[in-house]
């Protein structure tokens, strides 16, 4: 289920595109505000478990997820180049899987380091509110990965779509609909990082077993469709 | 030696019908698909690829389908029409990366890059190449597993002579080695060059099939009309309804010239100049006004 060529391919196709800049330009944003936080007001649990949750868990990680898991397939079938994949004897949800763990890898290494060393300068991981939030950006960005895989699988539009579904689902329905917030990739890794840290530093909408569940089952699903949608995906000419 | 049947296949998006009713085998040798732009030519050609389910009928290679089927594309060479391909690679690297993905290596890439004579590029990357050069690449990613089935689409656009020679020598070779090439063009005259066999589609159909000589014919013996004006046009007139190649004659007042419809192709170029020649008639314009492609083809349609 992996092709390493798939892969290479992959990667080297979302780090050398000029959208890239945003992987490395919002983790650099983060370490900064946390570096300035810190030395300005000092080390406090509370400042460092809102500037985590509310931009690197509510801002960064569905950004970049949005650039590596639409960037991961969304361009090469814009531009047709994905007809040298396809006309290869590789199984397309082996392209599928190969390609949704370049992007989670991406997501991760552009989202959850950076905001456990974003913790570590904010509060040097009091009361485990770094591990936690990395916790929650890991998990948060597998499901992101896949979902943003398939909408780049699916529409042209996925950026679009994807910053809609981050920016403003997630963000401003969010904060005023609470039912939004059940049906939020954000709750429910908050519901894991909830659990990591302690006394109601963080909390979420979500019962942990209701996002765990969730979280799985979005992740599943957007792959198998994914999959699906590829294998039947048509170029049409240019006629 | 592999065999591509089409069979009753149709395409319609929509409301639109890209190809209506089309049934033809391809085997080995060189096979041209020639039809105008937007004829159904590509829309065929990624049904043959498997990139595209027909709406009816069934495209199969050997007897397997190839819609769903990766593991057609073990014998299926394809080159696309689109430009696009992995820019930001090498000539090298992308060819090693079509090599791999048929569980090939670099030595193949290497080969077949030195078959489309590309080495002393390889290693510039693909965004710093000419139009020629990628089609070249295109192809070496194509041949690198030896398929025994090539698909092209429109491959001759944007080449300039030599690199046209070049391809067309690659492609006859790959013909004369017993592999199925196919490529569409909506030149008659690249068509001719090189295939030995011609299938010709039109507004989605399959118009006609045969070798060059037989299509050739198709097109040059159908009436074909003319606008000539001359320093005497009723003297012309009079002298080409007396031969039998020409059918009808117009005075076109308003246009200043002769309207004519000859039936006999090649007796008639021989004719016209012969007969002005000897009665002291200039010439002033000979031009066909149907020799569009468009109209060469829908005679054929019709016949």
């Amino acid at each position: 289920m992996y092709d390493p060529t798939v892969a290479r391919l992959t990667y080297r196709a979302l780090l050398g595109r000029r959208r890239a800049a945003i992987l490395f330009l919002l983790p650099g944003l983060l370490l900064l505000i946390a570096t300035a936080v810190r030395v300005i007001n000092g080390a406090d649990d509370q400042v460092a478990a809102d500037l985590l949750g509310g931009f690197a868990l509510a801002t960064m990680v569905p950004l970049i997820g949005v650039i590596a898991g639409t960037g991961a397939i969304g361009p090469e079938i814009d531009d047709g180049s994905i007809v040298y994949l396809l006309s290869k004897p590789v199984k397309r949800p082996t392209i599928i899987m190969t390609k949704l763990i370049v992007a989670i890898a991406v997501t991760m290494a552009f989202s959850a380091v950076p905001t456990l060393i974003a913790g570590f300068i904010l509060n040097g991981n009091g009361q485990q509110v770094a591990v936690a939030y990395t916790v929650a950006a890991l998990v948060a960005s597998i499901a992101y990965s896949a979902l943003f895989l398939l909408l780049g699988t699916i529409s042209r539009h996925a950026v679009v779509i994807g910053l809609v579904y981050a920016l403003v689902w997630e963000a401003l329905f969010g904060s005023l609909i609470a039912g939004a917030r059940t049906l939020s990739v954000q709750q429910w890794a908050l519901a894991l990082a909830e659990k990591v840290t302690g006394e109601g530093l963080i909390s979420s909408d979500v019962a942990l077993p209701t996002a765990a569940v969730l979280l799985v089952a979005v992740t599943l699903g957007a792959t198998w469709f994914a999959g699906h949608k590829l294998r039947t995906l048509t170029l049409a000419g240019e006629e | 030696m592999s065999t591509l049947t089409i069979d009753h296949v149709s395409r319609w998006f929509g409301n639109v019908v890209a190809v209506n009713d089309v049934t033809m085998s391809i085997g080995p040798g060189v096979t041209g698909l020639l039809g105008p732009n937007g004829a159904g030519k590509s829309t065929l050609i990624n049904m043959m690829g498997g990139f595209l389910d027909p709406s009816t009928g069934s495209v199969t290679l050997d007897g397997e389908p190839v819609w769903r089927n990766e593991s057609v594309y073990r014998s299926i060479g394809v080159v696309p029409e689109r430009e696009a391909m992995y820019d930001f690679l090498t000539g090298r690297e992308f060819v090693v990366a079509n090599a791999e993905l048929q569980g090939l290596g670099a030595a193949e890439a290497r080969k077949a890059l030195a078959t489309v004579e590309m080495e002393h590029a390889q290693d510039r990357k693909i965004a710093t190449y000419s139009k020629g050069m990628r089609q070249r690449v295109k192809m070496a990613s194509a041949l690198v597993h030896e398929p025994s089935v090539l698909l092209l689409d429109e491959p001759f656009n944007g080449m300039d002579p030599r690199q046209r020679m070049q391809l067309m020598e690659l492609l006859r070779r790959m013909g004369a080695e017993g592999r199925t090439v196919l490529f569409s063009s909506h030149i008659l005259e690249e068509v001719e060059q090189l295939a030995s066999h011609i299938e010709v589609i039109v507004a989605g159909r399959h118009a006609a099939s045969g070798d060059f000589r037989r299509i050739r014919r198709l097109m040059t013996d159908r009436p074909h009309r003319y606008l000539i004006r001359s320093s005497d046009d009723r003297a012309l007139a009079a002298a080409l309804i007396a031969d039998p190649s020409t059918a009808g004659i117009e005075v076109d007042v308003v246009e200043g010239g002769l309207r004519i419809q000859a039936v006999d192709f090649g007796r008639f170029t021989e004719l016209l100049p012969q007969v002005a020649r000897a009665r002291g008639i200039r010439l002033l314009t000979v031009s066909p006004s149907d020799e569009s492609l468009e109209s060469v083809f829908s005679y054929l349609v019709a016949a």
